[in-house]
């Protein structure tokens, strides 16, 4: 490997480094401040040595990672998210009575699993990807194991994950029988050279596989019945966590693979996502309204989201994987922030996850209440908020490709999510006094996670008022994706 | 730029009564105070400097601009363009925020700071509308004065704010993402067309297309329009948000939020689309008159004297269709008036029903009656503005409905008939009204505060705007005419083609 390819794999090297460095500290001095101030300092470093892997792009280090502006653009925001979601951390664990340090290991892990999905080209590193992503979130949602739900949400994670990695394995092993070759690039040559491969039912019943496994990681519907359990059960950071860099990774690598192969043209695997963003449009949605729960109305929340993503996915071109790239930031900034503020008002007992929690904060804790009113009007795609930015984007992505059923479902799907995003903020904003208990136990602010969420909705706001910046940098990255 | 000042300033204004709220109550409510009525001053002092031009600007060009890249890459430009009509409504909305927020004065005393933030944001969202002429930047604006007035209604609302509130949202939010789509559909057949990815309202103007395109992306912008409006059979939304809403955000909403759909039509739906919307017209007109109709019908029926007024917005704006889509001077001219007119004497009867309502606690009119022997000038001024509703010749209302009905009788005759018979259906519930309120025994035996000071100073130049707009109705007129040739303009080839 000449050192040429590894300067090109910087992030990811010093993604790993931290983590190794971090595990030393760990055996030599036991201490939850030096720790994630390791962490940091190593994820920064990381962010900061994109910009010197950008000079050597785009470059193939290895036939196995293709490291182009594309994937540069969503280590970043994946390495930026972990950054935040380390902050949040660090006052949750504080609270909690269990080991605080190694969670950071796990979490280095999970995103150095995150990083290499986002820069495979190769079923190969797909797969060590993911699995090196899934291994370390099983641990991560058991980790606080003195309370039952996060074991209950790691173990079902666990089998679930395993089962569906099993199904993409044999999706890719379909494939690789018929075409002989498991790089993007070379199967995306040989489908766009005959008609014929595209019939061709092993080919066909291989990209089901995938689609599966990939399904199941994003929470599509119908692969999405872990998901409310798991973001219940979690501990508020790691359900973050899940919900952004292992779906966003993961997003980004679907983008790659299916224009790559050109494997979104084939008609049945056109139907076929069709169908599932129709369905995670209407199941999020509709499920979300019987929720009662604030991390479970979320959760279905996130999979109504992924269906949205995917109807600018299947509008392919320009526009999509813009679009798609500026939703996803959107989606970060808004979900990170949503579980930031569940994070910084949950206890040592339990996540503040019920909608009493939040009854009437807005009077009690105006900021706090505000940023999460926020980061709630996002989801829903209200002006001066990315989520408003986003969505027109997906919009017109779809509307450019005149997928209008797939559009005006998405439309009419997100006005049913309105009802459930303003019923946490009829909560919010109740002038009836909470229960006297719940009053109480509203834990102080700390200065870490303070200041993480209002960056978080700086940056909320900035990017609803004038996305030109963001899209300009994401415009660039997204012109080196091979097969628009 | 005096365009961006005007809403910086009350996008300004609302933080700092949001944070000023911390300090005491009266803070707020003074910075709000002035800050709209320093707007205001702005405004008319616009007008007056540019007196000359406002009248016979030459066609095609604005009174004001502002114009700055905002997201290139998708051809959004921030611009915001003012001519007689935007000029109109921009002053009415301003001269509107001014009494919101003094008869909020006493009425709202929990979460004062976030209250005035509510109603400044809310004021700004709508001149963001009448001003801007970029649809990016117009969806923009026609979203953001969402949120603050479902805040207004759900958090300082009566008993059933929050359902009232959430049907408003949702019914506000799912019309705006169909108009969202129909711009995304006519950006595109622009593009199509000319190769040019553009927002811009001068660009969009007369771009080529089918007529079944066409009809589709103009039913978009009309379903949008015609629930703000409220249009038979789009309302449902209206009187829960009107009766649940405090005084000042039914105010807003009856004076300014609905006039913002009538403004659409006028300025979007009909020179986007003047093929589509010259083959609709007799639809859109039908159900203009059949919310007339309703309107007043189901305004007699009431006993809740707020669901009464709300219900006599249904029946007005049914005039302000009718007119829009006659398309004819006379008729446009009508239109204008009407929604004028409207917002003075239906936003008057809000407050005076909010006024009545701190006295006595109720707004059954079963349990009113008898009031004009202990309060003699509220019980007068509520009739003026009732007789102003019902149409009483020397009042706005009057001139407005009478250029409708003159304009739309060139245009349907039969229409126009039946229309006039809504003219003759308010009277019932105007009389009706003034008869249950004021008149009677007084057999619960209220004995309430006559007006006083402020409550005076709102209704005194409410009152001389009404009567100066029935009188003399000309400088609105001739505001508007400039406006109007130039809106023409833009429909007129399609116009003579229907003729031949």
């Amino acid at each position: 490997m000449p050192s040429s390819d590894l300067i090109a794999l910087l992030p990811l090297l010093v993604v790993a480094g931290t983590s190794v460095v971090v595990m030393l500290a760990i055996a030599i001095h036991r201490s939850h401040r030096l720790t994630s101030l390791l962490t940091l300092i190593g994820l920064a470093c990381a962010f900061a040595s994109l910009w010197v892997a950008r000079t050597l792009t785009p470059t193939e280090a290895s036939p196995l990672l293709e490291v182009d502006s594309y994937a540069l653009f969503f280590l970043g925001l994946i390495l930026a998210a972990t950054f935040v979601v380390v902050i949040l951390s660090y006052d949750y664990l504080e609270k909690q009575d269990v080991n605080r340090e190694e969670f950071y290991v796990l979490l280095l892990v999970a995103s150095l699993g995150s990083s290499v999905l986002i820069l495979s080209a190769h079923f190969v590193s797909f797969f060590l990807g993911l699995e090196l992503l899934s291994v370390a979130l099983y641990a991560l949602s058991a980790y606080v194991f003195t309370r039952e739900r996060p074991l209950e949400a790691g173990i079902k994670y666990l089998v679930l994950a395993a089962g569906s990695a099993a199904f993409l394995l044999f999706g890719m092993a379909l494939v690789y029988a018929r075409l002989g070759t498991m790089g993007f690039p070379q199967i995306g040559a040989l489908l766009s050279g005959g008609d014929q491969l595209l019939k061709d039912p092993l080919i066909l019943a291989g990209m089901a596989l995938i689609v599966t496994g990939v399904g199941f990681k994003l929470a599509l519907v119908p692969f999405h019945m872990w998901t409310p359990d798991v973001y219940e059960g979690a501990p508020a950071p790691v359900t973050a966590y899940v919900a952004t860099v292992s779906k966003g990774a993961m997003f980004a690598l679907l983008v790659r693979f299916f224009y790559q192969t050109r494997g979104v043209t084939l008609g049945p695997v056109f139907l076929v996502f069709s169908l599932i963003a129709i369905a995670s449009m209407l199941v999020g949605n509709l499920l979300a309204l019987l929720q009662s729960n604030v991390k479970r109305i979320l959760a279905y929340s996130s999979i109504a989201h992924l269906g949205y993503l995917l109807v600018a996915f299947l509008a392919g071109g320009r526009w999509a994987a813009q679009a798609v790239a500026f939703y996803l930031v959107a989606y970060f900034i808004t979900t990170l922030g949503a579980f930031g503020v569940v994070t910084v008002l949950s206890s040592g007992e339990r996540d503040a996850d019920a909608l009493e929690d939040y009854r009437g904060l807005f009077w009690r804790r105006p900021w706090l209440a505000g940023v999460f009113a926020l980061m709630l009007f996002s989801l829903a795609g209200i002006p001066l908020t990315a989520g408003f930015v986003g969505k027109f984007f997906l919009l017109t992505a779809g509307v450019s490709a005149s997928l209008w059923n797939l559009v005006i479902i998405l439309v009419v799907t997100s006005v049913i999510g309105l009802f459930y995003y303003l019923r946490v903020i009829v909560v919010l904003f109740a002038t009836e006094e909470p229960a006297a208990e719940v009053a109480a136990a509203l834990p102080p602010l700390s200065a870490s996670g303070g200041s993480a969420l209002l960056a978080l909705t700086a940056l909320l706001v900035w990017l609803g008022v004038d996305p030109a910046f963001m899209l300009s940098v994401i415009q660039r990255a997204v012109l080196s994706l091979k097969g628009l | 730029m005096i365009l961006v000042w005007l809403i910086v300033i009350l996008l300004g204004a609302g933080a700092l009564a949001w944070l000023a709220g911390r300090f005491g109550a009266e803070w707020p409510r003074w910075i709000s105070l002035v800050a709209a009525g320093f707007d205001l001053a702005l405004v008319l002092d616009f007008w007056a400097r540019h007196r000359a031009e406002v009248e016979i600007i030459p066609q095609g060009r604005w009174l004001a601009e502002f114009n700055r890249a905002w997201v290139p890459q998708y051809g959004i430009h921030f611009h915001l363009a003012m001519d007689g009509l935007s000029l109109l409504m921009v002053a009415l909305t301003l001269f509107i925020g001014m009494m919101a927020v003094l008869c909020s004065w006493k009425e709202i005393q929990k979460g004062v700071g976030f209250y005035h933030f509510n109603l400044m944001w809310i004021l700004a969202g709508i001149l963001g509308v009448f001003l801007a002429v970029d649809l990016f930047l117009f969806y923009f604006a026609w979203e953001l004065m969402l949120v603050p007035m479902y805040f207004l209604i759900a958090i300082w609302g009566h008993e059933h704010r929050v359902y009232a509130a959430i049907k408003f949202f949702i019914f506000t939010q799912l019309s705006g993402l169909l108009m969202l789509l129909a711009i995304l559909g006519l950006y595109f057949v622009h593009h199509h067309a000319t190769g040019v990815y553009t927002f811009e309202y001068s660009d969009l103007l007369g771009t080529p297309m089918s007529p079944r395109t066409a009809m589709l992306l103009m039913l978009g912008f009309f379903v949008a329009f015609a629930v703000k409006l409220p249009m038979f059979p789009f309302h449902p939304w209206l009187p829960d948000a009107h009766t649940e809403a405090p005084t000042a955000g039914s105010l807003i909403l009856a004076a300014l939020l609905l006039k913002t759909g009538a403004y659409g039509m006028i300025r979007f739906v009909v020179p986007l689309f003047p093929g589509a919307a010259r083959a609709f017209a007799p639809i859109a007109m039908t159900l203009g008159v059949v919310g007339i109709l309703y309107g007043a019908v189901l305004a007699y029926g009431q006993t809740d004297f707020k669901r009464m007024v709300a219900y006599t917005s249904v029946s007005h704006l049914g005039f302000v269709l009718l007119g829009i889509f006659a398309w004819n001077t006379l008729a446009l001219q009508g239109a204008v008036v009407g929604m004028i007119a409207h917002a003075l004497s239906t936003g008057a009867l809000f407050m005076l029903v909010g006024q009545l309502y701190e006295r006595t606690r109720t707004r059954d009119l079963n349990q009113l009656g008898g009031l004009w022997a202990t309060a003699p000038v509220l019980s007068g001024v509520g009739m003026f503005f009732m007789l102003g509703s019902v149409g009483l010749p020397g009042l706005g209302d009057f001139v407005g409905e009478f250029l409708v009905l003159l304009g739309t009788y060139r245009a349907h005759v039969l229409l126009t008939a039946l229309a006039t018979v809504g003219v003759l259906a308010s009277t019932f519930y105007g009389v009706q009204m003034v008869q249950r309120a004021f008149h009677g025994p007084n057999v619960h035996h209220w004995k309430i505060a006559d007006l006083h000071g402020r409550e005076l100073l709102i209704m005194g130049p409410m009152m001389i705007l009404l009567l100066g707009l029935g009188l003399y109705p000309l400088p609105v007129l001739k505001t508007f005419s400039p406006a109007w040739k130039s809106l023409e303009r833009s429909t007129r080839s399609v116009v003579s083609e229907a003729r031949r």
